[in-house]
């Protein structure tokens, strides 16, 4: 069985670019626009992992991250944000909500896959 | 690879239509924000469109874009935290900034040209606005960052290998993170040769146990090429969420005082615990591995002295592991003390099987259960001391290069030695014995074998020959094969020297092998001329009669133009072999296990069905045999039935007719002394139980010598 990968951002091309290289690799991929959305998703789709950005409308990254965590079924699978060098402080903040590690945009391919490898296994 | 192509077309384009978009919605929040500075969720969108618009245009190739959106970025960041108010300044900058942003979304279409001294002044501007320092402080964060990523790989692709000590330490709340430890070991264990040791002394007892807290902790020593970043970066994620020590405990290679200090430095320093004098006085002790533990151990406020233990352990099998291949024992002992211990040790296994017989002739309760008891312990020492005379033949492989560089140096020939099995044992005095026959098939190999460089490139082989040597256990035998690549054996040269030297008749049907095996004949020479290397057709022989000596069997293979493989088959030891038991009359042989294929019954009415030719049908295939009793000469009547042990030499199978198959025996060869050293078909003797005495079969030997004396034996036997 493929692991399933929930991919959450609300950039449609972030989303492209993740769900494109992670399905490369054989991983199933959900995707959700915004933290809500992914919430509503998590409710009706069983993941292994998650992406997020930080940055988005509705309900943000490290809101969604807690979320999550508050979930029985999900509360330690590993949950992986999308940061940018600058939210030095976010990346924090999303550690102590319970991320569990992160990506630096921008990220290649390759270096997404390293991530998902070292968190997922 | 197209597939791959094709996703990143299409994110570009997805990126295109989605920062129109943004930037769109980036106008029109501007002009709002214009009315409003103080909107926070206006300046969040701001904030987030430039984010987007850098993030996604990097990962899909617009670097001019993504480095020019950051400067943008970073002044909305500040006016995000309340360090920047939103001016009318701020908003046409970021106007103007937008509208540069849409000009190089445009000229990657090729639709118009960027004016890069725009950029650069709306940059300077806002540089300006953000009051220089802070701006210029984000510009080094990111060449800060660029410029940290090469030197990680840098210093990854480093030759020489470090050992580093590990502790992964984990905070117990370690898995509300989603952080399965264990992939982080798996990654460790990637790099490199890694042994990892779990420390468990913090876990609780069951009751007060909680399933999802870490409480246990890894040591982890890692032999690797990486540097200590490089094993840094795989706790990256847990950084702040474990305690984690890296420490070299022993370098590989010409050890640079300068690098080495700043590499412990860069470590320890690090981590603040040591200062620099304790570093150099650590430096100094470089070599004694132990005493850096102990003195790393204080530094680390006294660790688990369990783990130095095992960790000290781990070194010291390395080192052995490191003194064994190079062939150095650690007591020196006399080897006559050696064979004169083996020969003890052979007295005694003849001894007790004296005594386990009388015990089980007595019948006595008590005796037999000390006989069991000293069986026991004899074979123990017999295995212990078989095992003491047993070395690597590594330390003869490693002598070979030497020859064959210089020997294709001499010949004007290119040619490699690599070998294989180095670290199969082997008696000592079977290596001792293997070096000159290896020698010279070697030197055969170079001389005659791999061809000069411009005639293996017409051949279309590489210019550069390999001759290939290595070592492997197979059964009670070991197998060494020399292999070349060069031109292989020509076996009608070789059949047509033979004829002319009289080996063979003119007309005489020989197969491959047969034709092959006329290499070893004395004073055999295919050589054009004699050069100082080969060809005056000594060697050959003597591998073979070398081989010989060790109860060996030499075996050639060769495709012409592909190469040549020559096979040693020799026993592992000389002093003890299994052999089988036979009984002929009141006579008691001993038939080495290692050629026995298998045993089977014949009867009177058998020898009359093949009207007393020496043949036996065994499942439909004809095997010739020997009558054993007519061959020795032993004058007594002969059971009903008799048994036919089967044997295999050098391919051919051949019965030996016995009375009675009595079973497998443990031998302790005993030599025959001088006078009967050049006995054919017996190879030596053994002492039984009882005290009487065995000969030993040279069954190759034998099957020859009745070949030569009994030619209508020899027809069927088809020697």
């Amino acid at each position: 069985m493929a692991k399933v990968i929930m991919t959450v951002d609300d950039s449609a091309s972030v989303r492209q670019m993740v769900a494109f290289t992670l399905k490369g690799a054989g991983y199933t991929v959900v995707e959700a626009v915004d933290g809500k959305d992914a919430l509503a998703k998590l409710a009706q789709t069983q993941i292994n992992m998650m992406i997020t950005d930080l940055n988005m409308p509705n309900l943000d990254g490290i809101g969604l991250i807690k979320g999550v965590r508050a979930m029985p079924a999900y509360k330690f699978i590993p949950i992986v944000m999308l940061t940018t060098e600058s939210q030095d402080s976010k990346k924090q903040e999303g550690k102590s909500a319970g991320a569990t590690g992160w990506i630096v945009k921008p990220f290649k391919p390759d270096q997404l896959l390293a991530v998902v490898k070292k968190v997922l296994g | 690879m197209s597939g791959e192509d094709d996703g990143l077309d299409a994110g570009r384009e997805a990126f295109k239509e989605e920062a129109a978009e943004l930037l769109t919605e980036l106008e029109t929040s501007l002009l709002e924000l214009e009315e409003h500075p103080t909107d926070e969720d206006l300046i969040g969108r701001v904030f987030r469109a430039m984010h987007t618009v850098k993030g996604s245009g990097a990962m899909f190739g617009f670097d001019d874009i993504a480095e020019f959106t950051h400067e943008v970025e970073t002044a909305f960041d500040m006016v995000r935290m309340g360090k920047l108010a939103v001016t009318k300044e701020l908003t046409n900058l970021t106007l103007r900034a937008r509208d540069q942003i849409r000009t190089m979304i445009e000229a990657s279409e090729g639709k118009a040209t960027v004016d890069h001294s725009v950029s650069k002044s709306i940059i300077g501007s806002l540089q300006l606005l953000t009051k220089g320092g802070s701006a210029k402080a984000a510009v080094q964060e990111v060449e800060e960052v660029s410029a940290k990523k090469p030197s990680k790989t840098a210093s990854a692709d480093g030759s020489h290998s470090i050992t580093y000590r590990i502790r992964f330490k984990p905070a117990s709340d370690l898995f509300i993170t989603g952080t399965n430890p264990i992939l982080l070991l798996n990654e460790l264990r990637q790099m490199g040769s890694c042994m990892v040791i779990a420390q468990t002394d913090a876990i609780t007892r069951l009751e007060e146990f909680n399933p999802e807290t870490c409480a246990t902790y890894w040591d982890i020593i890692l032999t690797t090429t990486h540097s200590a970043n490089a094993i840094k970066d795989v706790f990256i994620f847990v950084d702040d969420m474990c305690e984690l020590h890296v420490e070299v405990v022993d370098e590989e290679g010409e050890y640079d005082e300068d690098e080495g200090y700043m590499k412990l430095g860069e470590i320890l320093a690090a981590r603040g615990d040591v200062k620099v004098d304790e570093l150099k006085k650590l430096l100094g002790k470089q070599k004694k591995v132990g005493e850096i533990l102990v003195d790393a151990g204080i530094v680390d406020s006294g660790h688990i002295e369990s783990a130095l233990a095992e960790q000290q352990h781990i070194k010291e099998v390395r080192e052995q592991r490191q003194k064994t291949a190079d062939g150095a024992a650690s007591i020196r002992v006399p080897s006559e003390r050696l064979d004169k211990l083996v020969d003890l040790v052979g007295e005694l296994v003849t001894v007790q099987a004296r005594l386990s017989q009388t015990a089980a002739i007595n019948g006595e309760v008590l005796l037999t259960s000390i006989a069991e008891e000293v069986e026991r312990l004899t074979w123990e020492l017999r295995d212990g001391t078989m095992s003491i005379r047993m070395l690597p033949i590594g330390t003869t492989f490693s002598k070979f290069k030497r020859l064959v560089r210089d020997l294709s140096n001499d010949l004007g020939k290119e040619i490699q030695m690599t070998t294989d099995g180095a670290e199969t044992e082997l008696d000592k005095t079977v290596i001792e014995k293997l070096n000159d026959p290896l020698v010279h098939i070697i030197r055969n190999s170079i001389d005659h074998g791999v061809e000069r460089p411009d005639v293996r490139e017409a051949a279309g082989k590489p210019r550069m020959g390999t001759v290939h040597l290595s070592a492997g256990h197979s059964g009670a035998n070991v197998l060494i094969k020399i292999e070349d690549d060069g031109a292989g054996l020509d076996k009608e040269r070789i059949l047509k020297k033979a004829i002319d030297n009289g080996l063979v008749a003119p007309d005489a049907e020989l197969s491959e092998k047969e034709i092959f095996g006329m290499i070893f004949a004395p004073g055999f020479s295919t050589a054009a001329k004699v050069t100082n290397v080969s060809g005056r057709g000594v060697g050959m022989d003597v591998v073979k009669k070398n081989i010989d000596a060790l109860r060996g069997i030499v075996e050639v293979k060769s495709k012409k133009g592909a190469g040549t493989t020559i096979t040693l088959r020799l026993p592992l030891t000389l002093a003890i072999i299994d052999g089988l038991l036979v009984k002929i009359a009141d006579e008691v042989f001993v038939i080495p296990l290692a050629v026995v294929e298998e045993c089977v019954e014949l009867s009177k009415k058998d020898i009359e069905r093949t009207h007393g030719r020496h043949v036996s049908n065994v499942r439909g295939v004809l095997i010739p045999y020997i009558r054993l009793r007519e061959h020795f000469l032993i004058d007594a009547e002969e059971p009903e039935m008799e048994q036919i042990v089967i044997t295999e030499v050098e391919d051919k199978k051949v019965g030996f007719v016995v009375d009675y198959v009595i079973g497998e025996h443990q031998t302790v060869i005993k030599t025959l002394g001088r006078v009967f050293k050049d006995i054919e078909g017996v190879s030596g003797a053994t002492i039984l139980g009882d005290g009487t005495v065995a000969l030993i079969m040279d069954i190759p030997s034998l099957v020859r010598s009745v070949a030569r004396h009994e030619p209508t034996v020899a027809d069927t036997v088809g020697v």
